[in-house]
Parts: C-alpha cells; structure tokens; sequence
C-alpha cells in the first residue's frame, strides 16, 4: 500500500525518469509534478514521450531510471491500490467490440468500485452518447465519450487524460470542459495531456511542456507567459518610428487608419512597461494588449524543429 | 448496370491480385497439397481394388455419408470414385470459405474500414468494387480448376475429362458461394455478419446435402437443393454428366442480379438491415475480468462446441455394432492401415485415434483462446483494464481459465462424450465411463500445449506463431507417427505421445504427473513472465 499521503504529497511526482525502445530513447530524464487539486496541462507534438510517461505512470511500462510516483506510492509495485484512486481516459480508445457502450461504461466503473446510475445517466445526456449500441458500431469520438463518460462517472481523485477530446465535436468538447472544471472545484487533480493548445489553456493550472522525452519548460500559465510576449494593436496620430525601433518590439505592422495609424506588433512582456511609455507619447486613441496564446509559446518551443524540418 | 457504374474495374482487380496475392496463393497450394497427400495416402493404403473395396464398405455408414459424398461407383471403388466421393465436399467447401472470405474483405469490410469511401472518390463506378472482388475469385477458382485438373491427370493418372469436369464442378461450386457472398455483404452492415451469412449458407448446403443423400443411395431430391450436389452428381469417374454443372452458372447469375438490384437500393457503407440495439446497461454479472472474458469468448466456444459434437458423434457411429467386423477385414486385407491402427483391441485403436485427433483441434481451441490476449493487448484493451485497479495475475487468469476449462469442456464433453454418443446411437454397448477415462488422459498433455501458449504471450508473444507447427505436429504424428517410423525424441515432441495411445494402451501414472507438473510450472512462468513486462509490447 502507498504511505498515507498528506495534503501535500503531490498526485502526481515525476523524477528523472527514462524509457527506451531498443534504441529509440522515448524519455530522457523527464521532471513533471502535479499537486493535489490541481490541474495540470501535459503538453507535447505527437512522439514527444506523453503516451509513454502515463503508461509509466499506469504501471504498464517499466522505467529504465528515475521515479515515479502517484499519491507518494510506487506505480509500478503498487498499482492495484492506486488505481483505486484514478480514472484513465486513453487518447484512442479501443472496446469490446460485442459490448454495448452502456455495458462498457458498467463494467469500468464497477472495477473502479462502483458509480452512481444518477451521475452516469446526466452524463451520457450531457454527452448525446447512445448506450445501446455496439461498441463495434460507433466512431472514434463515441468510443472517447464512452471512456470519457466512464471515468467522470467514478469518484476519482485523479484523472489521468490522454489526449481526452481527440475525435470530440467542439460542443462536446465544451461540455468536457466544464467537467474537469467541475473535478477541479471538488479538489480532483488532473493530468491532461494534449497538443491542443486551448484546451489545456482553459482549464489547466500549470502546464509541463515536453519534448525528446524532456520537460523544456513547466510552471504556471501566468510563469510562462511571463517569458513572452503579448501582442499589441493601438491607434496613434505621432510618429511610430520610435516605437519600431524599440528593444522588444517584434513585427511591427503600421496601417493608416481613422485619424491616425493603426500598429500591431509583439511585445517581450519584459519590456512592456518602457514600449507603453514610448506609446503614451503618441497620443494613444485605442489600445489593447492580448496575452500570449499557448500557440505563441508552443510555436517558439518547437519553431526551430519546424524550420529545421523544412530545411 | 452502365459501363459508367463498372469504370475502374480492371484497374481495381489488379490491386486486388496484388493484395492477396500471398493469401490466395496460399489457400491453392494448401487445397492442391490435400489433393496431392490424399492422392498419395489412398495409393499408399490401398493397393488392391480388394483393399479399395474395404473402404468403400465403410461408406455405406451414415457418418461417411454425411462427412463424403452420395456414393457414386461403390461397387467398384477406383481411386477416381473415391475422389470424387470423399474430397469434392471437403474441396467445396475450402474454396468456398477462400472465396466468400475474398468477396467480404475486398468489398464490405473496406466500406466498414472506411477505405473503399477513399477508392470510391476516384473515378470508380458504382459496381466496380463488388464485380472487381468477384472477377478476383473467379480467376482464383480458374487457376484452382486448371491447377487440381493438370495434377488429378498427371500424379493421379486419373481420366482427362473427368478430371476437368470435375475440378471445373468445385470451382463452380464454389463461386454459387461467393456470390452469395456478394448478396450477403448487400443486406447485412458489417463485414462479420456477412461472413456469418456466408458460412451459414455453407453449413446448410453441406446439411442438405448430408440428409439428402441419406434418405436415399445417391441423393434424394432434397440433395439438389444444395450447390454441393451440382460437382457430386455429376458422377466423375464412374458415369460423367456435366449438366449439373449449368445448375451452379444459373445460380451464380440469379445472385448476382439480385446482389446488383439490392446494391442499387442501398447507401453507401450501410446494409439493407441495421444492427439491433443492445442493453444500455451491463447484466450484474458483468462485473470481473473473468467475466469479461467469458462474454468475449462465449459464441465463440459454443460454435466450436457445435462442431466438435457433430464431428464425433458422427465419428462415434463408427464404433457401433458390426464395425469390428468391417475394421477387422479391412485390417486383414490391408496391413497398411492394420499398422496405423497398431495392435490390439480395434475398436479401442480406432478411439485413440479419434481421441488423439479431438485432443489435437482441442488444444487448437486452447490455443487460439489463450491467444486471445494477446489480440486484446494489441487493440489496446489490456490497457484499459490494466489502468483500472485489476492486477496482471487477475486479469491473465481470466483470460486463460476460459482457454483452459473450454479446451478441457471440448475434450471431455465435445469428443470423448461425443464418441460415446455415437456409439450408443449405432447399437454398441458402449460404457460412458471408459470413454471419460480415455478422454480424461489428454487432459494434461492438452494443458502443457496451453501453458507453452500462455508463456510464449509471457514472454516472447512474437513466438506465438510456433503453436500452430506443434499442433500440426500433434496431428500428424498422433496419426501417422508409427508408419512414419519417427524416432522416439521425434514423436515425443508431441505431449499426446509421452500419455500414450488410451484406451488402446493402459494409463499410466507417471506419465500424467509429469506432463501435469510442466503444466504447472509453464503456467507458473507465464504468470512471473507477464508481471514484469512492459504492457502493451
């Protein structure tokens, strides 16, 4: 059995860990926590290592080296009595092809420990999931609303998302949405992995951005936006050019516009301050400034695998 | 049908040859390797027309009826009569399975795949896919006739224009199945169900033909109802009539219209009937691993179970009142057949050797039902019950309890049960108890093969395959391994050899035990084997 965990042992702790496949080295040294109530946001390109590391976490991959633990147990020794605690929704799920949704949904939760009929019958309601039919029968979002459907159903304090909404209709992905905005305001940790960059956006707490098998970056949203940069669009009637020239200021784009000119660029959050005091001199008629996008912070992450790609 | 409908069919057949071109390919080989091996055993066994006579003696039994054909030219039983009595069906049959399968897979199963949406959105009519599957079979069945007409000739020294007609019968034969295969895949959604439709028109040909020829020496006119009939009637060999073949063109053509007119009232990728609900809810059953496996594996046992009592009760009348006699001839005046039979009590001979053959397609039912695992782990099912709070140990346990009771249940229930049956049924004074015992001795042999299969998964799941060679080698070494003269180390691959050939040779003990405790500690290592691996590998 685990030890008891204490309110601040973590749901999820990640410590150098590595996995090979022959010679294709899936992690290489691989740092990820998750507190508890927390959400966190597991970010990655396809191949990164994500699957890998919740296989781990699973206990159904050994690890080559490092540590990882749920709720302070050991994943592999003791994953029965952990996964009392967790719920797993797979990015491709794949069922009893003769068992009806209904009857897969039945038997997850029930070798979870039970769900209540109330719970899983809104659910599937909430989700327009038709229980009756063969699992052979339905299409790949319908298979992910089946495991989705079986995992909210059961009181998990750890939900362990696969790429939980691939396949999903942006409705249904609303809808899951608020249901791990739901777990989260019950206390129930998340680990969400995805590469859709607003869905983790929209619910996580922190966000663990992999790749190669490494963490290169992880902290809270509000930390990381810290280390980029916002877009800005303002109206002025001066002269831009100092602005242009500024240090910071990326992409400046000026267009004439009512009474003045109309400027977008990107700003290094950094250097903020000093650009809108440049900005105060021209005679400011509108301004907004918009964080940066999880896009934004992606694409720079993975900018120069893309432009080392295309050369 | 417009040419419009039918555009991109040549194109399609090609890429249909070159897709199944090692599939197909083997499925010919494997059914002219039958003919070659049947062509050689009879040459081999039956010498003398004496000898031949014997076997056609045995013929005249209800359980040959239905397991051969209507019983042309028994009374002088030439090689060639024997053919065309005995392998026509079983040759029908596996072309049949070849085509059907070809048909579904190439047309009903790329729709489901979703593949054939990506073919059709080329410059492909209408029609071209289904009547691009069914060209596929017809040249595979051509080749087929040419193929088995040259080698009845050439290694059977068999009459010319029997040997075409009648390899020209069975591919017809034959195609009346992929054509109703072709129908099936129009009315059912899902590739499965077509295929079900397709065999079950298959078993109720063979069934028809079976009573038909039984109410009455070489056929009754229920006979004719059964595409079957059309190569058995035509009396190959013994007095030729092709007519009968016209019966299986008329048939093809009559459903293919009907599979066109039904293809043009349906949409794209759905059937002509749907699929019925299930219960939204699970049973309070449904509730463990084990439970899970037996709801996955159930029709299937139960379809095994239907044919392994058909088989052997069939095979059991065999050991009825008045077939001591028959053996008894038949071993006087053939030592060949004397020698494969061994010494001994015949009747006792005859089933162990019935006894050695259900241990051997029991162990092929353990088999593939212990590989059911490995099937689940590659969907990614393993994995899914894996993350809940199910252990290793419990969740290969429950896979392998439904391998292990269902080969024993087959063994026990399906063969030597069956056996007895059988016999009762043809008057013998048969005691259930000595046939239980008997059966009861292949038990341990049959759970060392499951337990090799069960730590193979374990631990080289790659390795698998190697089950089928050793349960192949069981077959023919439990059947032929004394006329063979293989050396003891050969033959003692084979568990079935080190128990012995009950109830003609007594049971021993320590055989038992032993081949208990590699059981045992197989299981063992296949448990310690998948605790520690990765899931899925």
């Amino acid at each position: 059995m685990p030890s008891t965990p204490s309110s601040s042992t973590p749901a999820v702790e990640i410590r150098g860990l590595s996995k090979s496949f022959g010679p294709v080295r899936a992690l290489d040294g691989l740092d990820l926590t998750v507190r508890p109530g927390e959400v966190a946001g597991f970010l990655g390109p396809n191949g990164a290592g994500k699957s890998t590391t919740i296989r781990i976490l699973l206990g159904l991959l050994r690890a080559d080296a490092g540590t990882a633990r749920l709720f302070g147990g050991d994943v592999w020794r003791d994953a029965v009595a952990l996964h009392r605690r967790l719920a797993y929704v797979p990015g491709d799920v794949s069922l009893w092809p003769n068992l009806t949704g209904g009857e897969a949904i039945d038997l997850l939760t029930r070798l979870r420990g039970g769900a209540d009929k109330a719970r899983t019958a809104e659910l599937l309601e909430r989700f327009e999931l038709d229980p009756t039919k063969k699992a052979r029968t339905y299409s790949k979002g319908n298979r992910q609303k089946v495991a989705l459907v079986a995992a909210l159903a059961s009181r998990a304090d750890l939900l362990v998302l696969d790429e939980p909404t691939s396949g999903l209709d942006p409705l249904m992905e609303a809808v899951f949405t608020e249901y791990v905005r739901q777990a989260k305001a019950e206390g129930v940790s998340v680990l969400l992995s995805s590469h859709i960059l607003s869905e983790v956006e929209k619910v996580c707490d922190t966000v663990t951005i992999i790749r190669n098998g490494v963490a290169v970056e992880s902290g809270t949203l509000d930390s990381l936006r810290h280390l980029t940069r916002s877009s800005v669009t303002a109206v002025v009637t001066g002269d831009p050019t100092a602005v242009a020239s500024a240090e910071g200021v990326h992409d400046l784009v000026a267009t004439p516009a009512d009474g003045g000119t109309r400027l977008t660029f990107d700003v290094d959050d950094a250097r903020i301050g000093a650009v809108l005091r440049l900005l105060g001199e021209l005679e400011v008629h509108s301004l907004s400034a918009a964080p940066p996008s999880l896009e934004d912070l992606f694409m720079r992450h993975y900018g120069d695998v893309v432009e080392a790609d295309a050369r | 049908m417009t040419a419009d409908t039918l555009a991109g069919t040549g194109r399609l057949v090609r890429f249909m040859l070159r897709r199944d071109r090692v599939r197909l390919s083997v499925w010919i080989g494997s059914l002219l390797l039958l003919y070659v091996y049947f062509i050689v055993a009879l040459g081999s066994l039956y010498r003398t027309q004496e000898e031949r006579q014997t076997r056609a003696a045995l013929m005249e039994t209800p359980a040959s009826v239905i397991m051969a054909g209507p019983g042309y030219g028994l009374d002088n039983y030439t090689t060639g009569a024997i053919l065309a009595n005995e392998m026509v069906l079983w040759m029908i049959a596996g072309l049949a399975i070849m085509s059907m399968s070809e048909v579904v897979r190439n047309t009903r199963a790329e729709e489901e795949s979703g593949r054939a949406e990506l073919v059709r959105a080329g410059a492909v009519g209408r029609h071209a896919p289904a009547v691009a599957a069914l060209l596929t079979v017809v040249i595979a069945n051509v080749v087929f006739a040419l193929l088995s007409a040259l080698l009845l000739i050439l290694a059977g020294d068999l009459a010319v224009a029997d040997s075409f007609a009648v390899a020209a019968g069975t591919s017809l034969s034959a195609l009346v199945f992929a054509a109703v295969a072709v129908v099936a895949c129009q009315v059912t959604e899902h590739s499965r169900g077509a295929s079900g439709l397709g065999l079950a028109a298959l078993g109720l040909a063979v069934l028809v033909r079976g009573i038909g020829d039984l109410q009455e020496r070489h056929g009754s006119t229920l006979s004719w109802f059964s595409p079957i009939a059309w190569t058995q009637q035509m009396r190959s060999y013994v007095d030729l009539r092709t007519w009968p073949m016209a019966l299986s063109v008329g048939a093809v053509v009559l459903l293919l219209v009907l599979g066109a007119s039904l293809a043009s009232r349906r949409d794209f990728g759905a059937g002509l009937t749907g699929v019925a609900p299930g219960r939204a809810e699970a049973s309070p059953l449904l509730r463990s691993p084990l439970a899970l496996a037996w709801r996955q594996q159930r029709t299937g046992l139960f379809w095994w179970f239907g044919g392994f009592s058909a088989m052997f009760v069939a095979s059991g009348t065999y050991l009825g009142d008045g077939i001591e006699q028959t053996l008894e001839t038949m071993a006087e005046q053939n030592p060949a057949v004397f020698e494969m039979f061994g010494t001994g009590d015949l009747a006792d001979s005859f089933t162990a050797i019935l006894l050695v053959f259900g241990g051997v397609f029991a162990a092929g039912y353990g088999v593939s039902a212990a590989l059911r695992a490995k099937t689940e782990e590659a969907e990614g099912r393993t994995e899914v019950m894996l993350a809940l709070p199910v252990s290793r140990t419990r969740w290969l346990a429950a896979q392998l309890t439904v391998a292990v009771l269902g080969a024993t249940f087959l063994m026990m229930v399906g063969v030597a049960f069956a056996l007895w049956r059988g016999a009762v049924t043809a008057g013998a004074e048969a005691d259930l108890g000595h046939f239980l015992g008997a059966g009861a001795a292949y038990v341990p042999g049959l759970l060392v093969v499951l337990g090799l299969a069960a730590a193979l998964y374990a631990w080289a799941p790659r390795a698998t395959p190697v089950l089928w060679a050793l349960i192949a080698f069981m077959g023919v070494s439990g059947m032929f391994g004394s006329l063979l003269d293989l050396p003891d180390a050969v033959l003692g691959i084979s568990p079935f050899w080190w128990s012995g050939m009950v109830p003609l040779e007594k049971v021993e003990a320590a055989p038992l035990v032993v081949l208990s405790a590699l059981a045992v500690a197989l299981f063992a290592a296949a448990f310690a084997g998948f605790r520690r691996r990765d899931v899925p590998r």
